[in-house]
């Protein structure tokens, strides 16, 4: 691998990463308008108003960026930065195609994802913390409690996968995926797409930023760029669980013609799950906290630890 | 060209860049951990305990040992540091130096760790004196190589460590739930202990 193969690699990445968050959240602001019946913003740039999205960016950018007095400086500003910036590393090691049409062939490729994932959230608990404000506060409470009740089944479902293909290489499992996967795998698929929902506080599991009740959680003192930089990495997030789930369990690039179209076949799946995030934020209310503490410890750790059981069960037949 | 060099004639006069990023981590980490130590407050010495963590992280990738260095990743930094946090938010850890941080306990806390970190240092030098990776080689710290070393020569001490875990995990239940049963009794009492 020489350096400017390197340097392609990495510019891809970076690409994927400025370009997919920004039209899953114009997706999502669209997709939301059409859903509900309140169209919004329709008329910059021409089709469905798509250029709102610059003039958004650019609203952003103008704000005066504000620090609360009361809030501890250093920690409060790098907060957006830790926040965003796990899911870009993430990325490095998620392929899209056969071969080695990947960033970076991690060894240890689902344990790398998801330990770089949960960095992420350290930006919401530091946000939450050092704005010196008592929703922002609660909100990094619920953020942590939420982290650290779906980290679990998350790890667990994903480790099935593992298991079931023997290794921990992201493209290794993908190399080892059979069609008949799909519903082998299908509770743990469930269980860590769910659990990744919660750990992205996404709608139903917004309980930590949940605008009607504490502002908005963590980021509720934030303004200007370092506001669209935790909202970038919603969106963020939501490629990375999208196609960290399509990987693992929904297949990654196989289908018709995956020779030639495989990396097409990912962001097709990618896109479709990400449509389904979106779609959950418009037709499900929030869960309360406690109710959100109850799915993770009696719903969603038994059913992966049943994945966990079938999955061994059926490799011992097979072999 | 180094690495290949540094493989054969292994010495400590001729550092390899390997060694040398090695060495400004362990640096770094060091620095790191005695900040989380010596600062007055709170919040930001759990934010420097990821620092030094991470650090560590960085050294087992340079040993080769990429899958110990994401475990520790996702279990320290991940979730250690983030029980942390959520403990110091829940008692309202204050913005700005927290007074009654230091404990009386300082001096023989730093005994304790001096004598531990002499144990481990002379351990580890002991154990690893004449050992060297060679970097050219498959990595001995892969996923395959951990996953066979532990299931086939360390099965025995690690089914023990997960019985120990596990009665943890039942003792930490039986003591969150201890009183359970009669709540309605106890719970006249702790108001009035909370009106003195």
């Amino acid at each position: 691998m020489d350096v400017v193969d390197v340097l392609w690699r990495l510019l891809a990445v970076l690409l994927a990463f400025l370009l997919l968050p920004l039209i899953v959240g114009q997706a999502e602001h669209k997709a939301m308008a059409h859903m509900q019946g309140r169209v919004g913003p329709m008329y910059a740039g021409g089709f469905h108003g798509w250029a709102q999205l610059v003039a958004d960016g650019v609203k952003f950018a103008q704000k005066e960026d504000i620090v609360p007095g009361g809030a501890d400086r250093r920690v409060f500003q790098l907060a957006p930065a830790i926040a965003l910036l796990p899911y870009l590393i993430v990325l490095i090691a998620i392929p899209v195609g056969d071969g080695d049409q990947v960033g970076q062939v991690v060894d240890a490729g689902v344990f790398f994802v998801l330990a770089v994932m949960g960095v992420g959230v350290l930006g919401s608990l530091m946000g939450g913390w050092a704005s010196a404000n008592k929703f922002s506060l609660l909100g990094g409470l619920r953020t942590a409690a939420q982290l650290l009740a779906y980290e679990l089944p998350m790890l667990l479902a994903a480790a099935s996968v593992a298991m079931a293909a023997g290794t921990l290489s992201l493209p290794g499992i993908l190399d080892a995926w059979q069609w008949w996967w799909l519903p082998w795998q299908i509770i743990g698929g469930l269980v860590f797409f769910t659990a990744g929902l919660a750990e992205l506080q996404r709608p139903p599991f917004d309980a930590p930023v949940a605008d009607s009740e504490i502002i908005f959680g963590a980021y509720t003192e934030y303004t200007g760029l370092r506001f669209a930089l935790f909202l970038l990495a919603e969106y963020a997030g939501i490629v990375v669980l999208s196609a960290l789930t399509a990987v693992l369990f929904l297949g990654g690039w196989h289908g018709p013609a995956a020779g030639e179209l495989g990396w097409v076949w990912t962001l097709l799946k990618t896109a479709a799950l990400a449509f389904v995030v979106i779609w959950l934020r418009v037709s499900y209310p929030r869960l309360r906290e406690d109710q959100i503490q109850r799915v993770a410890w009696t719903v969603l750790v038994p059913l992966a630890l049943l994945q966990i059981a079938l999955t061994g069960v059926v490799k011992v037949v097979i072999q | 060209m180094n690495l290949a060099a540094a493989g054969a004639h292994p010495g400590f006069l001729s550092p390899t860049g390997v060694e040398i990023v090695f060495v400004l981590v362990g640096l770094a980490t060091l620095g790191a951990a005695l900040v989380t130590v010596t600062t007055k407050q709170l919040v930001h010495a759990a934010l420097w305990l990821v620092a030094a963590l991470g650090g560590v992280a960085v050294e087992y990738l340079l040993l080769t040992a990429e899958f110990i260095a994401w475990v520790q990743v996702l279990i320290y930094v991940g979730s250690v540091v983030v029980l942390l946090l959520f403990g110091l938010m829940l008692t309202k850890a204050p913005i700005g130096p927290s007074p009654d941080a230091d404990s009386g306990n300082r001096w023989i806390a730093l005994g304790v760790a001096v004598v531990s970190a002499a144990t481990l240092v002379t351990l580890v030098v002991d154990a690893f004196r004449t050992t060297w990776i060679d970097l050219s080689t498959s990595p001995k710290g892969s996923t395959r190589v951990t996953g066979e070393a532990l299931f086939r020569g360390w099965v025995l001490p690690f089914e023990a460590l997960s019985v120990l875990l596990l009665a943890a995990l039942v003792g930490a239940i039986v003591l969150s739930r201890r009183g359970a049963p009669e709540t309605d009794e106890a719970e006249p009492e702790t108001k009035q202990e909370g009106q003195r």
